[in-house]
């Protein structure tokens, strides 16, 4: 299997043209979806998809600079390709030249071993997929007598290949599979209503646990019912591990050696300095098969590898990807993160995990007292800006008070700075949990937070 | 479901609605005869319904970035998705192989899930086509990519000159052409061709008090022929400013404040507070806080809203959705009375009606469901200068990002990005971005004065994770009390 796709890429590059770079990714995959609703199927989606993204090099990046081009297209067909090629040969006549822009170079860096392939995705029969989803429906509906509505009960599952190989020597090939169950609970009490999901993910069918995804979804609709709005007031805010999961992606953005090189990041310039709270260490590592972000390689097919961006409150690195580090007069990271075929590398994280402290969410909200716990935020893309730093979410969850959870509250929000609330940290959970997405997540808290509310 | 609009200034009310000239250009994407036997095909176990949607997507786009051309791309993305509806169960495969093998072997996994048997051979016969396309727009690839990439070096020249605190400045630049095909086993046959244009701004400012940025863009259904009447100039010198007016930004309040959003500063109040909730396939499940509210009063009777996807040249414009149904100018709230839901052909079945023209899908690769096209509240009779006047303290929004809805509850945000105090009836201190959170029902009975000033912006829908599209517009209003997510 490994040999057919990266074949393929290997004979695009074959056809590079003397002195000109180029990168060749392509992919394929298999994806199935179930959706069930009142004990029925609702929509069952089967598919395979393929492309192939290029990028082609041409000058010299030591001389007068080199020029990039890139193209991609939703097909493995070989006319498609020959024609994508051409489209980025023909593009990068284009660009501006540029000293940076150069394609990987294998590094030595070897790449780790990961198995992340599930034979159960292929072979578990289709009716059993639908069995689940309909199972978790049905069993979220009856688990509390206050659930008036799933809006959605899924089982999804995915194949993927990947290939990537270049006039520099670069030929790598990774595949996965995964799988997941997800399910949306509408809870309601008299006129009101509240809703509430959870998940489970793993890399077959046989690792996902249903009652996972149920009981987050039941729990997170049902202690909402009586939410009101809170009195505006700066307190300590305590986040979920999903939240904070989601808090780590955002810094994340700052933490791109593209975003700091082009003067998009509040981190630049400050490696060496104490950017958050003693104790706050901060790893992306890609290489720890248990992170759903794992991977071998990176976008440009180097080796994934350990990189720690903020040890014990200082900030220790950035994460580059080849052309990035060049323009810092650094090296690239291994951390090419890419969009598929259709998008082009940039440097980004896979797999942050911020390391657990030894509280469990019990007693996190009982050291501190009192203030809000957040289960889930809204209005990311609208509120958080990452050059600025400006924080400003739509949040729902329930007051802490005397160090238990109390009353429910909504249509509040929460505000700071991202730099204020890296140096406010104040607990860091051991309720560590690998969650889908880049980051992994456990309770935060959180100090001196603007509560918005009446 | 979130939106994050594409920015957009003062870009012009066009005002024209009506049909779309019919120039086919070019041949059909697959034969008619191979259409029917497909059909055929999808229905041989059963099934109401059987559909070919097939796409044919070209994409380019130019991004110039810290003074570089930095990179073109082009993408190209031909397929077809194939739906086969029995009772309440839909199956759904898409290929990217669009001969008759192909398109067959598709139809067979859609059919998979029909359980009703087969009744023998079921024959479709396809209405005579409707075919639409606009001949006078400019095809994007007949566009010389040095003329769009003039346009990249004379906006960052703009933005740069708005001001020495100018530090950074990204640029970009992308159109699309779509040429789609539906058939369904009713005969229907249609094809439009959809050629969309972007040009977007950023621009980072750098003062004493750390980095802000201004974003803004120009977003339309039409061709290169758009920058004839929008200067990219413009555009730039918006996104500028936008960013060194809120270097001297304060934090913006926390609580409850009456707001006065500008005429075009996004529209996006609609789309959240309201517009997600209208959508069928949220009614039909009770997912909604706007379920069964027909006839109610909804909103201020200042409030009339439209959803409208024959707005011509506006970013949601289209000559027919995705299930091959034209659009309409739906009336969804009628001086604040809920007068109608929008509807795809899966929904509007379910209730015996047709389709409203909201059936929209991201690419082949989709189901089709209720989307939003154009959105937008009608003008009102006050002046926007007036509204402000009377109000003595409050927060005046000149522009809004995006926004995010929970529709089962109706608890919505949405983004300030440049927004300013009002202080005895003047607008006076710049804010940092903040977001705002209502409740959508409780928001739209709040609204107290709405003005002439109408503008349309463009953005981009977000929903189950498919983005699509579309505008929203709106006039200079006020309403009386809003959450601000500040931090002072």
């Amino acid at each position: 299997m490994s040999d057919e796709l990266l074949d393929l890429a290997q004979s695009v590059v074959d056809r590079a043209q003397p002195g000109e770079g180029l990168e060749v990714y392509v992919a394929r995959g298999t994806e199935t979806e179930v959706s069930a609703y009142e004990g029925e199927v609702e929509s069952l989606t089967q598919a395979d998809s393929s492309g192939v993204g290029i990028r082609v090099v041409v000058g010299e990046a030591d001389g007068a600079g080199s020029q990039v081009g890139f193209a991609w297209a939703g097909s493995l067909d070989p006319d498609v390709i020959a024609a994508t090629l051409a489209d980025a040969r023909d593009n990068a006549r284009f660009a501006t030249p540029d000293p940076d822009v150069v394609l990987a170079v294998p590094d030595g860096v070897e790449a780790v071993e990961l198995d992340q392939w599930d034979d159960g995705v292929g072979s578990t029969p289709m009716e059993k997929k639908i069995a689940m989803a309909i199972e978790l429906e049905r069993a979220t509906r009856a688990a509390d007598p206050r659930v008036r509505q799933v809006s959605s009960a899924d089982y999804s599952d995915s194949r993927a290949e990947v290939a990537l190989a270049s006039t520099t020597g670069i030929s790598s090939w990774r595949r996965r599979t995964s799988a997941s169950l997800s399910v949306d609970a509408i809870v309601g009490e008299g006129a009101e209503t509240q809703t509430g999901g959870g998940f489970s993910v793993g890399r077959g069918p046989s690792e996902l646990v249903p009652d996972e995804a149920m009981d987050d979804a039941v729990l997170r609709a049902t202690r909402l019912l009586g939410a009101q709005k809170a009195r505006s007031a700066h307190c300590t805010v305590v986040f979920d591990p999903r939240v904070v999961s989601t808090l780590l992606g955002i810094i994340a953005s700052a933490l791109s050696g593209e975003a700091v090189v082009k003067g998009r990041s509040f981190f630049a310039g400050r490696i060496g300095e104490t950017i958050a709270t003693g104790g706050i260490t901060l790893v992306d590592d890609p290489t720890d098969a248990r992170a759903y972000g794992a991977a071998s390689h990176d976008g440009e097919g180097l080796a994934c590898r350990r990189n720690v961006l903020i040890a014990d409150g200082v900030l220790r690195m950035f994460v580059y990807d080849t052309v990035s580090a060049r323009r810092a007069g650094a090296v690239s990271t291994g951390s090419a993160v890419r969009g598929g075929f259709a998008g082009t590398p940039g440097a980004g994280c896979r797999a942050l995990v911020l390391s657990p402290g030894t509280k469990g969410h019990d007693e996190i909200l009982a050291s501190v007292g009192d203030g809000l716990f957040v289960q889930s935020i809204s209005g990311i893309h609208s509120g958080v800006n990452t050059v600025s730093g400006d924080f400003s979410v739509g949040a729902e969850g329930l007051l802490i008070e005397g160090g238990v959870l109390a009353q429910p509250v909504r249509e509040v929000t929460v505000a700071s700075t991202l730099q204020r609330m890296l140096q406010s940290v104040v607990e860091i959970g051991g309720d560590l949990r690998w969650l889908p997405g880049a980051a992994a997540g456990q309770t935060l808290a959180i100090a001196d937070m603007a509560l918005s509310g009446d | 479901m979130r939106s994050v609009p594409r920015g957009g200034r003062g870009l012009g009310w066009i005002g024209r609605h009506g049909d779309y000239d019919t120039a086919v250009t070019d041949t059909a994407l697959i034969d008619p005869d191979v259409l029917e036997r497909v059909l055929s095909t999808a229905l041989v176990g059963g099934g109401d319904m059987a559909e070919v949607f097939a796409e044919d997507a070209v994409t380019s786009s130019a991004m110039l970035d810290d003074r570089r051309v930095e990179q073109l791309s082009s993408g190209r993305s031909r397929g077809a998705g194939i739906r086969v509806v029995d009772g309440e169960t839909t199956g759904f495969a898409h290929t990217a192989d669009l001969s008759e093998a192909g398109l067959l072997a598709a139809a067979r996994a859609a059919a998979a899930v029909a359980r009703q048997g087969g009744n023998g051979v079921r024959t479709v016969a396809l209405e005579p086509g409707t075919s639409h396309g606009r001949g006078d727009r400019t095809a994007p690839d007949s566009v010389d990519k040095a003329r769009k990439l003039e346009l990249l070096t004379r906006a960052d020249e703009a933005a740069r000159a708005t001001g020495d605190a100018i530090t950074q400045v990204q640029v970009g630049v992308g159109d699309g052409r779509r040429r789609i095909l539906i058939a369904n086993s009713d005969g229907l046959l249609a094809q439009d061709e959809q050629i969309r244009t972007r040009f977007n701004v950023t621009c980072v400012a750098n003062g004493d008090t750390g980095m802000q940025t201004g974003y803004e863009s120009l977003a339309r259904t039409e061709g290169f022929e758009v920058f004839e009447r929008y200067g990219v100039e413009d555009i730039a010198r918006v996104a500028g400013t936008r960013a060194l007016a809120k270097l001297s930004a304060r934090p913006a309040p926390s609580g409850e404040v009456p707001i006065v959003l500008a005429g075009g500063s996004g529209g996006i109040l609609f789309h959240e507070a309201c517009g997600h909730g209208l959508e069928a396939d949220h009614i039909v499940k009770d997912a909604s806080v706007y379920t069964g509210q027909v006839g109610q009063l909804v909103a201020s009777p200042l409030v009339t809203l439209v959803d409208d996807g024959t707005v011509l040249g506006e970013w949601g414009n289209f000559a027919v959705d995705d299930e091959g149904c034209a659009p309409a100018r739906n009336v969804l709230i009628e001086n604040g009375v809920l007068t109608d839901y929008m509807w795809d052909w899966l929904r509007a079945r379910k209730e015996g009606r047709k389709s409203s023209g909201n059936g929209r899908r991201q690419s082949y690769q989709h189901l089709p469901m209720v989307r939003m096209t154009n959105t937008y509240l009608l003008a009102g009779a006050e002046d926007p200068e007036e509204i402000v006047a009377q109000t003595p303290t409050g927060v005046y929004v000149k522009k809004l990002g995006g926004g995010q809805v929970n529709t089962a509850t109706g608890d919505f945000v949405f983004g300030t990005t440049e927004a300013y105090l009002i202080e005895d009836g003047r607008i006076t201190e710049p804010l940092r971005d903040a977001n705002l959170i209502g409740n959508g029902p409780e928001v739209l009975r709040r609204i107290d004065a709405v003005a002439t000033d109408f503008d349309m912006t463009p953005g981009t829908c977000g929903k189950a994770g498919q983005s699509v599209p579309v505008g929203c517009g709106q006039a200079t209003l006020r309403i009386t009390g809003v959450t601000l997510g500040g931090t002072a």
